[in-house]
């Protein structure tokens, strides 16, 4: 996907890394989410549990992470805010 | 819709504020989707660290689904039978003062099986934390009615939901051992929210603090998910337990005390 689609270009202040193979696919994170950037996938991991996807606007706010009771989530704070979608090169 | 490449830390600069789990969690646990108790357990284990205290704490477990996290956690630990773990805990205390102990327990571990050691050791204001995990079910047994049950909640023994009538009142620990004197800290917290959660850690700060301060017993009771055996999916779990058992049990501190 590209990251000029869609027309609403959030920029995140925060984000994160997502060990999609321990989800459980509880969906406690999607509800727990303050910016609500948080959708579950359409695919399904090794153990058959649908995951967390990360779209943009995340603010590192850390309650992911808080409510996981699978220790899915790693949390960053970027420096900078920046576009999403262009910062892993 | 724009999806953010999440397998990898990010290149730019950014700084780490959380971790996947404490450095005392090893590995991972085979507990339901949904369960709250893994999210009690990384607090605890958070506020162990934070404290520094980690290599003069001895954990006393009992029986339910948390006895799997013995396996996991890089903490030195004794199971006990069925409701003892104060006892053993007072034990434990009393020939090593210069040790932290705490117990983990459910609530068919405390309330059912193990009242009268919680509340003994209560009394007796031992130097001990006690971790109640109270999700309203026999969750490792299957899911049967606890004492802790609230009124109305659908279990494998109470199909029609809990009745007074036929299975008696809930017993609410939390307050039973705040009417203790030597109850020097006693609070309530829950999982189902982040802010919650925050909440339920510091309490489990204050407790460990009470402790090492020598002022007496402390207990924090935390609310858990159990979808499982609630027959709610998994997502619904923070919601039912604020409509039902967040009712019953308010949070909040019960008995603190301070310097």
């Amino acid at each position: 996907m590209s990251e000029h689609e869609g027309g609403a270009r959030r920029s995140s202040r925060g984000t994160l890394v997502i060990a999609e193979d321990r989800c459980k696919g509880c969906e406690l994170c999607i509800d727990a989410c303050p910016p609500r950037v948080l959708v579950m996938s359409s695919e399904l991991n090794e153990m058959g549990y649908r995951y967390p996807e990360l779209t943009p606007g995340c603010t590192g706010c850390t309650a992911c992470q808080m409510v996981c009771p699978d220790f899915v989530f790693s949390v960053y704070r970027l420096t900078a805010a920046t576009a999403p979608g262009d910062r892993r090169g | 819709m724009t999806v953010i490449d999440t397998s990898q830390p990010p290149s730019e600069p950014a700084r780490k504020v959380a971790d996947f789990r404490p450095s005392l969690l090893l590995g991972e646990h085979s507990l339901c989707p949904g369960c709250g108790e893994p999210v009690a357990l990384r607090v605890l284990l958070e506020v162990l660290q934070e404290l520094d205290i980690v290599q003069r704490t001895i954990g006393v477990v009992g029986h339910g689904c948390y006895g799997s996290f013995v396996r996991i956690m890089d903490v030195d630990v004794l199971q006990c039978l069925h409701g003892r773990a104060p006892a053993c805990a007072t034990g434990i205390k009393r020939v090593r003062p210069d040790c932290a102990v705490f117990t983990m327990q459910g609530d068919g571990d405390m309330a059912n099986e193990g009242l009268q050691e919680v509340l003994h050791a209560a009394a007796r204001g031992e130097k001990i934390t006690c971790v109640l995990l109270n999700n309203g079910v026999f969750g490792d047994t299957g899911g049967q009615l606890t004492a802790a049950t609230v009124l109305g909640q659908r279990t494998k023994t109470s199909l029609e939901g809990r009745d007074a009538e036929t299975h008696g009142y809930p017993i609410p620990v939390a307050d039973l051992v705040a009417g203790l004197r030597g109850a020097a800290y006693v609070a309530r917290g829950a999982v189902s929210t982040a802010g919650a959660v925050a909440q339920t850690k510091r309490m489990l700060r204050r407790a460990f603090e009470t402790q090492l301060a020598g002022a007496g017993f402390s207990l924090v009771e935390i609310l858990t998910m159990c979808p499982t055996g609630w027959f709610v999916p998994a997502s619904e779990g923070p919601g039912y337990l604020g409509d039902s058992m967040e009712q019953a049990y308010p949070l909040g501190e019960l008995t603190t005390w301070r310097h």
